[in-house]
Parts: structure tokens; C-alpha cells; sequence
């Protein structure tokens, strides 16, 4: 047992009569960053506030840090920090009175309370604005005093739910770099959820993904990829110069190819299975007069193996508007079945 | 975890809480002008007395035929020239001051009857006929009273003068003959209590329970919402530390919203405390405490500050209206009365208003210390559990 920081046991959650989540077993090693990916109400959150304490279970258990999570809930308390999607922080308060306030919550003594204060706030290049009331912050700087309000009292999991929801990319990129820095020099456990795909792709040790409430795979990013790219997966973007509507509709009706994807006025990103996917798919291309630009391999994502196993896609809010996705064949064809 | 850490961590708590309070600029100004907006309020618009109105325009139909209306006109014009209550005009008889009044524009009326002179020569009484405008009881309960006044004392002086002429009575005895009995009221304190005097410890009492009721469950609530309580939750702290802290910031900031009512009650309204000061505050404070569980309780049930604001408003009118504060419990119908025998308010208020008023120690008021006790406590016992569960749901 010592080796895993969590362990959990047919986990449930009822809100009346939905099942938020069901029958969850699955364990986390030390010092492991490991992701929960999952649409928006698959019951990420739930999960993580039942691990934090913040939820009681209705059936199953869980150890966290070696704890009860019902009849230790004081003791998780100690070990754990939370970044939940909503911000920690009040706005009237400065950065340094924010943390101060947390510091005592924690028990920290007056001097190395200070000493951690200006420390974290020196890890996230924060020390100028010390003094400086949240609300007047960005949404980047307050996600970072947000993230190192966690880590004051040096704990030994972390969880993060959706610590880059709707920052701009230059603070995605730094939290995640401070997320994988924490993970490396102080081996913190990390227990991330989020409901984009390359983020967990970059981040995580192990990835399991969640839907409906269940846990329908979990394994390494590399080896969930090999999963569907192991059936000869071919995963390709099509530059072609002159590509109209009915070419690419003649294109998704050859058999090699499982979707189909507009990615812009020129470009295609095509899945396809088969031996000879490759050629089949740029003899269409020929067959219908396209001039092919450029043809780039693309590994597959997790968002192909999400896709894959449930049949759907995880959208991103925002993109999705902007992403045109047609499937070949009937949705039922590509049932979960292959999942092991 | 010790006693010492849970008071600890609910002083971090509340020091957070007002903290913020006084870096909200308009939070602050609230607190000082919500009090005064009340006690300005209350301070004007209820009436003194019966005995205050001024220039109230009264019609006057003199049907007599005889000498005497005349003289009664007369007399009364004199008689209201030195108490200003009213400003006389004429009117041609019943059906005219009816209309006046109609149109609005007269309060009220006097008809010196046809047989005026007549009936007086015989022996009999000469009788006055007051009409008033009965859309507004209140201003007609007051030239009713004023009319009422003036005849009767009209009528006093008629009857001395009679007596000192026909029976030959001395000028200086004739009242006794007439009013043979005089009462004088002795009062416990120096002054009249103006209904202002009678009204700030209310008031004091409210806007406590109030601060505290809207207070605490908006305290918790918005925290809620807005998902820092968890941070609170996730930390190794008792959850008693939580629901503490936020009773200590809201129980500071009702104990200074009453300071700056009885502040202003003294400054600006001339209200006299007749007791200990120190009393005043004791009682505030056990007020506080008998609130504070109804406001947890409130909290528990509701999942979103907007049921939280709801809920309180539904529970708070009420005892406003029946805890005494604006009318007296004595003048509500019976069972009425039996609620407010059961609203803390009731008891603050009157415990305020014994020591405030009446200067009142500590053993004239044990009951209501005793209740207030006891609400506080009955309901902080429902409550503690009652929140506990709310925040594991």
C-alpha cells in the first residue's frame, strides 16, 4: 500500500437519482501526475471532491495519504492541497493577507510562514504584487496565487480541477510548467482533471478517462494512443489547394476512412484504417482532381482515443463552433466494445 | 484538535471577514446611513401626541339665529388664536362642510345648531356639531380631540362666569366648583418620553438582529457560491471554527451598527439612557447570541444565497412588526400578542427599553436575560448539527 497515494474502492456518488459516479476503483502511485480527462458532468469533480474531503461518499471508500477519506477526513486535510475550477481567493484581500489567512489555517508558524510566503511567491515570479488587492489582478496572476495558496502547507497530493479553464496561453504554458516543476523537486502526487485532451497528453504520467460516471480506461498516454493506432490507425492532415464540400464528402465515403475532420478552407484531417489506408485515400484525392499540397502524419491523440472508445467527442467550448466533425457511418458502429 | 486552535483559526476567520468589510467602501457608508435612514424615519413620520396639530383648516357654520353663535364664534376664534391648532374659515351649514371636505379642502367642521341661543335661554345645553374627515382616522382622531378641547374648555369658561354672576361665587374658586378633582402625572423620569425616546431601543434591537439574520447567512452563502469555503473545508480546521468565525465578524459589525444608532439617538435625536451603559451593550450582545443560531439554521437549509435572503426576510418582518419595536405589544389583538411572547426580539426590546428609558438594573430585567439565554441556546444546539451535515452533503 505504501507505494500508492491513493487508492479507491467502488467509489459512488447519488444526487438523488443520478449517479455522478459509479463504482470508481483505481489507484495512484506516489509522485505520479495523474489525469482525469473526461467531458464537462462525467464526474471529474465529484470524484475529486470526495478525495478532498469536501463530498461525502454515498458508497465505496477511499484512502488518501494513507487515510480514511470519511473517518480520517482531518488527517487527508493535512496532506492534500486543492485547486478547485472556482478560484480560492477573496478579492479584497492582498496576495500576501490571502495566503497569511491560509498560512493559519494550516497552523504555520509566524516565521516560517513568512519565509514560505515569499518563497512561493518568488516560484511564480509573484513578489511584486504581495501587497497588491486579487481584484485587481489578471485571471493569469490570480490562477497563480491560487495555485501556491495550495501548496503552503507542502503537501503531498495536489489536486487541480481545471487549473488552466479560460487563462490565456502564456499562463497555461507557465502553470503547467510549474505544475510539472512541483511534480519533479518536491515529488508531490498530482491528481489533475481536465477536459483537454493535450494538456493531460503533456502532463500526465497516467491518464484515466471518465464518462458517465465511469472509468472507461486508464493507462499511459503512449499506451492508450498504441491502443487505436495498433488496429493500423492512420491518423493524416491533407493540405489540398483546391478542396471543395463534394470532394471531401466523396472522401468520407471511402471505406478506409473512420472520420473526417475540416480543419480549415484547405486542410483535412482524416482517420483511417486499413493496409493500404494511405494509398487508397490519396488515390481518392487524385481520382477527384485535388491538388495535394502537403500530407503531414499526425500521431493520434488522446482526443482520437476519447473519441475512439465513447463514439463522442470532447469539445472544448470554444472550438467547438469552429470545428466541423463528420463521422463516417452510423454513430452505433463504433461502439466502446473494443476497450479492455 | 484543542479548544485553543479552534478559537485561533475563528479569529483568522473573522479577522479575514472584516477585513474585507472595511475595504468595501460602500459596505462601510451602509452601516452608518442605514441606521440614520431608520432613525430619521421612524424619528418623523409617527405623530408626538394627539395635542400636536397645527393650522389644521376647520369650517365653522353658525345656523344660529341668536346672539349667542355669535358669541361662541367669537370666543373660539379668541380661544385658537392662542393655541394655534386650527385655521378658522366660514361655511354656509352640514352640506357645505361635507363637501369641503370632499374636495379636501378642510379637515373638519363646526355646526352651531339653529337652536343655539334658544335652547341656552331655556335652560337646556346648546349643542355643536363636529364633522371630521374620517379618510385619515389617524389626523381625524386629532381634530376630534382638539375640537373636543377647545369646546370643553369653552364651556368651562362659560360655566364659571355663571357661576361667579348668578351665584355670586368668587372668581378665583369657581374652577373648584366646576373640576373639582385635578390629576398631576409623576413620572419615574424628569422628561415626557417622546416616542423617539420609546422607539430607539427598537430600533437598536432590530438592526442588530437584523445585521446578524441578513449578516450570516449572506456571510456563508456568498462564500459558498462563489467556492472559497471549500478552501476553508479542505483545511485541517473544525468546522465549528468556521461557523465561529463568521459569527464573531457579523456580531462585531451588528454591536457597531447599534453603537452608531444610540450614538445618533443622543446626538442628533436628544434621547436620554437613564442606565448603565454598560448594561445597554451586555444586552446587545445577548441579544446577538439569541439570534445567532436561527441565522445558522437558516444557513443549513438554504443552498444558494438567494434562499438564504428569502428566508430571512420572510422570518425577519414579522418580528419586526411584532417584537415590539414600533408599537407597543399591549395595543396588538391576543394572539398576536401570544407570538411575540416568543420572539427574542420581544425581549431585547424590552430589556433595552427598561434599562434605556426607565434606568433599570440588572435584576428588573432576569427574564429577559433568561430567554434570550435560552432561544440562544435552544437554537445553536438544532443549529451546530444541523450546518455540520449541510457542508459534508
Amino acid at each position: 500500500m505504501d507505494e500508492y497515494s491513493i487508492v479507491t474502492d467502488s467509489l459512488t456518488k447519488r444526487f438523488g437519482d443520478l449517479v455522478a459516479v459509479d463504482h470508481v476503483s483505481f489507484s495512484v502511485k506516489k509522485g505520479e501526475i495523474f489525469g482525469f480527462l473526461g467531458p464537462n458532468g462525467a464526474g471529474k469533480t465529484t470524484t475529486i471532491r470526495m478525495l478532498c474531503t469536501l463530498s461525502r461518499p454515498s458508497d465505496g471508500s477511499a484512502t488518501v495519504a494513507g487515510f480514511d477519506i470519511v473517518k480520517g477526513d482531518n488527517q487527508v486535510r493535512e496532506h492534500i492541497g486543492l485547486v478547485s475550477e472556482k478560484m480560492i481567493m477573496y478579492d479584497r484581500l492582498t496576495a500576501y493577507e490571502n495566503l497569511k489567512l491560509f498560512a493559519k489555517l494550516y497552523n504555520i508558524p509566524k516565521q516560517k510562514m513568512e519565509e514560505k510566503i515569499d518563497e512561493l511567491l518568488k516560484l511564480v515570479h509573484m513578489e511584486k504584487w504581495k501587497d497588491a488587492q486579487i481584484g485587481t489582478f489578471s485571471t493569469g496572476m490570480k490562477q497563480r496565487i491560487n495555485v501556491i495558496r495550495a501548496l503552503l502547507n507542502e503537501p503531498k497530493i495536489l489536486f487541480l480541477d481545471e487549473p488552466t479553464l479560460g487563462l490565456d496561453p502564456q499562463s497555461t504554458a507557465e502553470i503547467r510548467e510549474f505544475i510539472r516543476k512541483i511534480n519533479a523537486e518536491n515529488h508531490t502526487t498530482i491528481i489533475l482533471t481536465t477536459h483537454m485532451m493535450a494538456e493531460a497528453d503533456l502532463l500526465c504520467n497516467r491518464v484515466g478517462i471518465i464518462d458517465h460516471g465511469k472509468i472507461v480506461a486508464l493507462d499511459t498516454p503512449q499506451a492508450l494512443k498504441k491502443m487505436i493506432s495498433g488496429e493500423d490507425m492512420l491518423v493524416i492532415e491533407l493540405d489540398i489547394s483546391n478542396l471543395t464540400n463534394g470532394m471531401a464528402e466523396i472522401l468520407q465515403k471511402n471505406e478506409c476512412v473512420k472520420a473526417l475532420t475540416r480543419l480549415s478552407d484547405t486542410r483535412l484531417k482524416v482517420q483511417a484504417v486499413g493496409a493500404n489506408a494511405f494509398g487508397s485515400i490519396l488515390d481518392t484525392v487524385k481520382s477527384q482532381g485535388g491538388i495535394l499540397q502537403s500530407v503531414k502524419n499526425l500521431q493520434p491523440t488522446l482526443e482520437d482515443v476519447f473519441l475512439h472508445i465513447t463514439g463522442r467527442e470532447v469539445r472544448d467550448e470554444a472550438s467547438s463552433k469552429v470545428k466541423e466533425t463528420r463521422h463516417h457511418g452510423p454513430p452505433g458502429m463504433r461502439s466502446n466494445n473494443r476497450v479492455r | 484538535m484543542g479548544f485553543k486552535q479552534t478559537i485561533n483559526h475563528s479569529v483568522w476567520i473573522c479577522w479575514k471577514d472584516l477585513l474585507e468589510f472595511t475595504r468595501s467602501k460602500m459596505g462601510l457608508i451602509m452601516v452608518i446611513i442605514m441606521p440614520l435612514f431608520m432613525m430619521i424615519m421612524v424619528g418623523f413620520i409617527f405623530p408626538d401626541s394627539a395635542a400636536t396639530i397645527e393650522d389644521a383648516p376647520i369650517a365653522v357654520a353658525n345656523l344660529d339665529s341668536g346672539p349667542l353663535g355669535g358669541n361662541f364664534t367669537a370666543n373660539l376664534e379668541y380661544v385658537n388664536s392662542e393655541t394655534g391648532m386650527m385655521t378658522l374659515t366660514s361655511a354656509d351649514g352640514m352640506e357645505d362642510i361635507r363637501s369641503q371636505i370632499y374636495e379636501g379642502k378642510i379637515d373638519g367642521g363646526i355646526v352651531i345648531s339653529e337652536n343655539f341661543t334658544a335652547d341656552l335661554l331655556a335652560g337646556r345645553q346648546g349643542t355643536i356639531a363636529i364633522m371630521t374627515d374620517q379618510s385619515n382616522p389617524q389626523m381625524s382622531m386629532q381634530v376630534q380631540a382638539a375640537l373636543s378641547m377647545t369646546i370643553t374648555q369653552m364651556g368651562s369658561g362659560a360655566a364659571m362666569a355663571n357661576l361667579n354672576q348668578t351665584y355670586g361665587i368668587p372668581a378665583n374658586e369657581t374652577l373648584a366648583a366646576i373640576k373639582p378633582y385635578t390629576v398631576e402625572v409623576e413620572s419615574l423620569i424628569p422628561n415626557d418620553p417622546s416616542y423617539f425616546q420609546f422607539v430607539a431601543p427598537g430600533i437598536m434591537a432590530m438592526v442588530v438582529m437584523m445585521s446578524l439574520m441578513t449578516g450570516l447567512p449572506h456571510a456563508i452563502s456568498y462564500e459558498k457560491d462563489t467556492g472559497t469555503l471549500d478552501g476553508m473545508l479542505v483545511a485541517p480546521i473544525r468546522r465549528l471554527s468556521i461557523i465561529l468565525g463568521k459569527v464573531l465578524a457579523q456580531t462585531s459589525r451588528g454591536m457597531l451598527q447599534g453603537l452608531i444608532i444610540l450614538v445618533l439617538a443622543i446626538l442628533l435625536f436628544g434621547v436620554t439612557i437613564y442606565g448603565n451603559v454598560l448594561l445597554v451593550f451586555f444586552i446587545m450582545f445577548l441579544a446577538v447570541f439569541s439570534f445567532v443560531g436561527l441565522g445558522i439554521l437558516i444557513t443549513s437549509f438554504s443552498d444558494k444565497e438567494e434562499t438564504a435572503s428569502m428566508m430571512m426576510m420572510t422570518l425577519m418582518f414579522p418580528m419586526m412588526f411584532l417584537g415590539g419595536v414600533f408599537f407597543p405589544i399591549e395595543q396588538m389583538p391576543g394572539f398576536m400578542q401570544t407570538i411575540s411572547q416568543f420572539l427574542p426580539l420581544t425581549y431585547a426590546t424590552s430589556a433595552l427599553r427598561k434599562v434605556m428609558i426607565l434606568g433599570a438594573g440588572i435584576d428588573s430585567i432576569m427574564t429577559e436575560i433568561l430567554f434570550m439565554l435560552a432561544f440562544g441556546l435552544i437554537f445553536l444546539a438544532v443549529a451546530v448539527p444541523m450546518f455540520k451535515r449541510a457542508m459534508n452533503r
